[in-house]
């Protein structure tokens, strides 16, 4: 217990110093490796609760392909760091507010359960998935609630993703007129009788091309 | 393998050191075995070639692996003025750390293994997206225009061909029923070489029953680790050596090394999903008295030697065409495989 609570603290203390780090980082880059950073603690804060299908999840996608589209978007753009600046003071008492609804919240969450269960506030993060039954593996236990009990609102969630998959095609979608393409079954339907021609040159004669030659 | 339970700071220590000893064990022999695929890589590209290879260091040139890495570690590592020193020395520990990272779920024989997760599978399938971001972030650092846009082509080909494997991972998990590494072996004891009345043997082996997901995973592995002919974020005739342009010395080896150790992981999950882990080949006294570590690893000499033959042989595709591979052949054909599995393993009823 002593190794989890030790792991639980150096999770919990880098997944916070990162968190800082990603808003106080003055390069963008690096704010977004800071990020990955909090993301991967918490992936290790879900190992220590016995989440682990979770937390490889959270791997996979967060930090495997969304904060690599991240990493990617922010590399290109050339932002201004003089004109972001500029705008703290004015927003600083917006974002105040909303940091503080935020930490209210969080300490209703986390206050009704110490009110509620006083003794399992340590012990809650030791057990709190594994309720479906002791010899179910982490990923067998989630599978069988998300596909029996809340199967409508997991293929409403599917479709409510698919939804905003098409919707981003069709915004970024255009059709370039003159674009060559290249075209496999064409060139593979291509014979050399189709494309080859064979002349007869006359001394000092000029071909003129023919049809579809391309320069 | 290791004491579960823990009630004195003994049991602690002792589990530390075993953990420790067990991993140190694993990563030594599986950089030694590398620094001989290395020499193998090469001296396959050579033979294809009609050229003899690296054949001055040691007999055979078999020493020349280690006197390549003497030969970085001895060099001055040269920061560009303009790079971000930080992330620039960074990322080619991230490549290697991450690459090294993978093997402690991967199980060389029957029970040997550092942590036999019960995600497994999705442990190291983690990990290996993971490894893009040492190729994005030494890019980036290097703060040059080649590396950049080799990091960039690299960043978009790894988080495409993923996609791919992923689909073809759920198909094995399909037919395993775990994610467990060692129970996607096991799985593999029985299959259609038993169902039609024969002994245990390699044709039980998911590959056959597989088979074209076999291929879509080959060649998705020599994508996702930018192995020949899909190395276009080291393509060398556009863009110098790509990502590493910049570097030199230790990082530089780092990087190698990272690179290196990815591409002996794919080949041990190609081995591990599709030719049966570490079971012998056919189920006879003789086979079986060979230890599982050894078949295992002829497996992943076998699979390797199946990567360094595609780089000898084939031509480095196109950007456009390698794109297309991905979204337009790959996708929708692992996608529909994991739909008819599925729909065979269910409506068949041989769901594990």
């Amino acid at each position: 217990m002593a190794l989890t609570a030790l792991f639980f603290y150096l999770f919990a203390g880098v997944t916070v110093m990162s968190g800082l780090l990603v808003i106080v980082a003055r390069n963008p880059v690096h704010a977004v490796l800071w990020l990955i950073l909090a993301f991967f603690n918490a992936a290790g804060l879900f190992v220590l609760l016995g989440a682990e299908f979770l937390a490889m999840i959270l791997v996979v996608v967060y930090v495997g392909a969304v904060a690599v589209l991240f990493l990617f978007v922010v590399m290109m753009l050339d932002v201004d760091f003089a004109s972001l600046r500029a705008g703290f003071i004015r927003h600083a008492s917006i974002g105040a507010f909303v940091g503080l609804v935020l930490l209210v919240e969080l300490i209703m969450v986390v206050g009704f359960r110490v009110v509620g269960k006083a003794s399992d506030v340590v012990a809650g993060a030791a057990k709190a998935p594994a309720s479906t039954g002791p010899v179910l593996t982490n990923t067998e236990a989630l599978g069988r609630l998300l596909y029996t009990q809340y199967v409508y609102f997991f293929q409403a969630a599917g479709l409510i993703l698919l939804v905003a998959m098409i919707g981003a095609i069709v915004l970024t979608l255009r059709h370039k007129e003159g674009i060559r393409r290249q075209s496999i079954a064409a060139q593979n339907a291509r014979t050399p009788a189709a494309a080859i021609e064979v002349v007869k040159l006359a001394p000092g004669q000029v071909i003129v091309p023919s049809g579809e030659r391309r320069g | 393998m290791f004491p579960t339970t823990f009630e004195t700071w003994w049991d602690y220590a002792l589990w530390l050191a075993l953990t420790v000893g067990a991993s140190l064990l694993l990563l030594v022999s599986l950089l030694v075995i590398i620094a001989f695929l290395l020499l193998m890589d090469r001296k396959v590209w050579a033979a294809v070639q009609m050229r003899r290879g690296p054949n001055v260091v040691g007999p055979f040139g078999l020493l020349q692996s280690f006197a390549d890495l003497l030969k970085f570690v001895l060099k001055e590592p040269v920061i560009p003025a303009g790079a971000d020193k930080g992330v620039f020395l960074l990322a080619p520990l991230v490549t290697s750390v991450l690459a090294l990272a993978a093997w402690a779920v991967i199980p060389v024989g029957s029970g040997i293994v550092i942590s036999d997760l019960n995600v497994g599978i999705l442990y190291l399938f983690a990990i290996s997206s993971l490894g893009v971001y040492g190729i994005i972030m030494g890019g980036w650092a290097s703060n040059s225009k080649y590396p950049f846009l080799g990091s960039l082509r690299s960043a978009a080909q790894m988080v495409s061909y993923e996609v791919s494997i992923g689909f073809v991972i759920i198909t094995v998990l399909l037919l395993v029923g775990s994610l467990n590494m060692s129970a996607i072996v096991m799985s593999q004891k029985t299959g259609i070489g038993t169902a039609i009345g024969l002994p245990n043997s390699f044709l039980d082996w998911n590959w056959l029953v597989l088979f074209p997901m076999f291929v879509v995973f080959f060649i998705s592995a020599l994508a996702e680790t930018n192995r020949p002919p899909f190395d276009l974020p080291e393509a060398e005739s556009e863009l110098v050596a790509g990502f590493m342009v910049e570097y030199s010395s230790t990082p530089y080896l780092l990087f190698m090394l990272g690179e290196y150790v990815a591409i002996v992981t794919m080949c041990a999950l190609t081995t591990i999903m599709f030719l049966g882990g570490w079971l012998p080949p056919v189920d006879i006294w003789l086979l079986n008295w060979i230890p599982g570590p050894i078949w295992f690893l002829l497996k992943v000499t076998f699979v390797f030697f199946m990567f360094a033959m595609v780089k000898a042989m084939v031509p480095r595709y196109r950007y456009d065409q390698l794109m297309r591979l991905g979204w337009k052949v790959f996708l929708p054909l692992s996608l529909a495989m994991v739909v008819a599995v599925a729909a065979i393993l269910h409506f068949g009823g041989l769901a594990p």
